[in-house]
């Protein structure tokens, strides 16, 4: 199996040879986690904007959160102007009895924040009255608090959704990114005729099929090594189980990415079939990953997200990275991860019977 | 008898319903340039895939050296030349034939000395540690050949091996096929429409999957009455 080497150290040598695709192919992928940091690193500081009319009790407004920014208006106003002009969430006026309050609902998620803030100025003028009530009472009756103390089974109160979402994206991107860049690599070889060549010589088709994916993998391999401290060191994200761990699995995904594109180049015929199923195989992993939980479809659909790698990349880096678990947790998923890999290069090597009959 | 290097005996080809090649008998012995002509799509590079085992026949049968093909082991005794340059073109034109000499089980001394014999053969010699990238389409060419020459393969097929190289390299690349088929390698080149058809011993004309004259090329153009490959094409349509 010489021919395994040769291949490999031909394929790594012609990508360090193109500096330029080389800082593409690297950098790329951290440009993307960083917009996706910028984007879910939200530490709950939704400003919420409330309009109450001059009137308002102010026990209501005292009793609002403390991040609630709070308008006060003179005159009642023509309301559905007035949230959208001053960018309000909603408008909040007393009648006799109740509240009366309008949302803007433009964002329904904050809606329900903007909910729960009214919420709590509700409660505030209702434990108001009931201070007056129990004032009148004749003994000195006093409510028990309830203290409330809190504490995490996984990670801090410091953590963030992009916490939670960084297993699953940093693996979709590598292996959104590895796939495409095999593909075109392999692909621009079938064009450029040197894999013709190569099938030209008394080569076995599993070595050329071994030896890309090594050479391939071995690049992608510093592309790993370089996100992963990336996101570790500049990022801060807390890794709370092993990093040799977190780094097995960051390969094996890179690698099962790199064999999916030796599969999906060797079979298309054309640069847009082939772009066709590179979204065919990424966006369903997209949704299917566990990032998105689809409870309310039901288990059926949700499962299908086991027939792809990224469905195991997810729940096991999850696992080393926010339980800080290790083997005995993940060593189903790199199993399957591994199967994925061999059956993508099997499927590869078969594939390339196409190009040359033996 | 001189020995056959290559041979397709009632060769039939279709991918799917499309009947690429029909009935194609084609020797290639030893010490002998054959040319295969034909227009576009007559089915020429076809023909010499199926020849080296890089295609199944749908019919019929192709022999490399007294082996059946495809069969892979054959194929490191063919040197074989595509359409396209492929040559790695971030690399110098040395390195790609450590490279593909390496793949021929080519080693140490032997790969150096064939190395340097092939490079200057194509005149490639002073410009070897350059990177292909800034080669002209000629200089591709001529490293593409140079590459399918390495190792001294007994059977050497060039798909449209003349197109882009200029006429004075030409000739003494001629020259060089020659000494190679006198040393006893069987060579068969594809082309279109050929200009020095004196090169070859023999003419094999396909047309639409076909072979529709073979022959020496002058005796070719003595019953077409034509003054070249090209009006032996057009004579012979004017026929049928």
């Amino acid at each position: 199996m010489t021919g395994v080497g040769t291949i490999a150290v031909q394929t790594f040598r012609s990508m360090l040879g193109n500096v330029k695709m080389l800082l593409w192919v690297l950098l790329a992928p951290l440009v993307v986690i960083t917009l996706m940091y910028l984007v879910f690193d939200v530490k709950n500081e939704t400003d919420i904007r409330i309009g109450v009319p001059d009137t308002m009790d102010p026990t209501f407004t005292e009793g609002l959160p403390e991040d609630v920014e709070v308008l006060t208006y003179e005159l009642t106003p023509v309301l559905d102007t007035l949230l959208d002009t001053h960018e309000l969430d909603a408008f909040v006026s007393m009648e006799d009895k109740g509240l009366n309050v309008t949302y803007k609902n433009e964002d329904p998620p904050k809606t329900a924040a903007v909910e729960q803030a009214v919420e709590t100025g509700v409660r505030a003028v209702e434990d108001e009255r009931l201070k007056g009530i129990m004032a009148a009472l004749p003994e000195e009756a006093e409510i028990p608090k309830i203290e409330i103390e809190t504490s995490f089974l996984y990670g801090d109160s410091a953590s963030t959704y992009f916490e939670k979402m960084f297993p699953i994206l940093t693996g979709l991107v590598l292996f959104f990114f590895v796939m495409v860049f095999t593909c075109i690599t392999l692909f621009r070889e079938r064009t450029s005729g040197t894999l013709e060549r190569v099938l030209a010589t008394s080569i076995r088709r599993s070595e050329v099929i071994l030896g890309y994916l090594t050479g391939l993998g071995l690049f992608v391999l510093l592309g790993t090594v370089m996100m992963v401290l990336y996101a570790i060191y500049l990022l801060d994200v807390t890794i709370a189980g092993s990093m040799i761990w977190v780094f097995v699995i960051y390969i094996l995904v890179s690698f099962s990415g790199a064999a999916a594109g030796m599969l999906i180049a060797l079979l298309s015929k054309s640069e847009v079939r082939m772009m066709v199923l590179i979204l065919l195989v990424t966006v369903p992993q997209i949704f299917l990953s566990g990032l998105i939980p689809f409870d309310y479809i039901g288990d059926w659909f949700n499962n299908i997200g086991y027939g792809f790698p990224l469905r195991y990349a997810g729940d096991a880096l999850t696992e080393v990275m926010i339980k800080g678990n290790s083997w005995s947790y993940i060593w189903n998923e790199l199993l399957a991860l591994a199967l994925f890999i061999i059956g993508f290069t099997v499927l590869s090597i078969l594939g390339l019977k196409k190009h040359r009959r033996v | 008898m001189t020995k056959i290097i290559a041979s397709l005996q009632d060769a039939d080809k279709k991918f799917f319903f499309n009947q690429v090649l029909a009935d194609i008998n084609l020797t290639v012995k030893a010490g002998e340039i054959v040319g295969l002509i034909g227009p576009e799509e007559s089915g020429k590079t076809t023909c010499i895939r199926c020849l080296i085992g890089m295609e199944d026949l749908t019919d019929g049968k192709a022999h490399v050296l007294d082996e059946q093909m495809p069969k892979r082991k054959m194929l490191s005794k063919i040197g074989y030349m595509g359409q396209e340059a492929a040559i790695y073109g971030t690399m110098t034109a040395h390195e790609n034939m450590v490279f593909f000499g390496k793949l021929k089980n080519l080693k140490g001394q032997e790969l150096k000395s064939e190395i340097d014999k092939n490079l200057k053969l194509v005149g490639l010699h002073e410009t070897g540690s350059n990177k292909v990238s800034k080669f002209s389409g000629d200089m591709k060419r001529r490293l593409s050949l140079a590459i399918a020459l390495l190792g001294s393969p007994k059977l050497i097929v060039l798909d449209e091996p003349g197109a882009g190289i200029n006429p004075g390299l030409r000739l003494s690349v001629w020259n060089h096929l020659r000494t190679l088929a006198d040393e006893g390698a069987g060579i068969i080149a594809a082309a279109q429409w050929m200009s020095g058809v004196e090169q070859y011993d023999r003419v094999v004309l396909l047309n639409k999957g076909r072979i529709v004259a073979a022959g020496r090329p002058e005796a070719l153009m003595n019953e077409y009455k034509a003054a070249s490959i090209e009006e032996v094409f057009i004579n012979m349509e004017a026929v049928t």
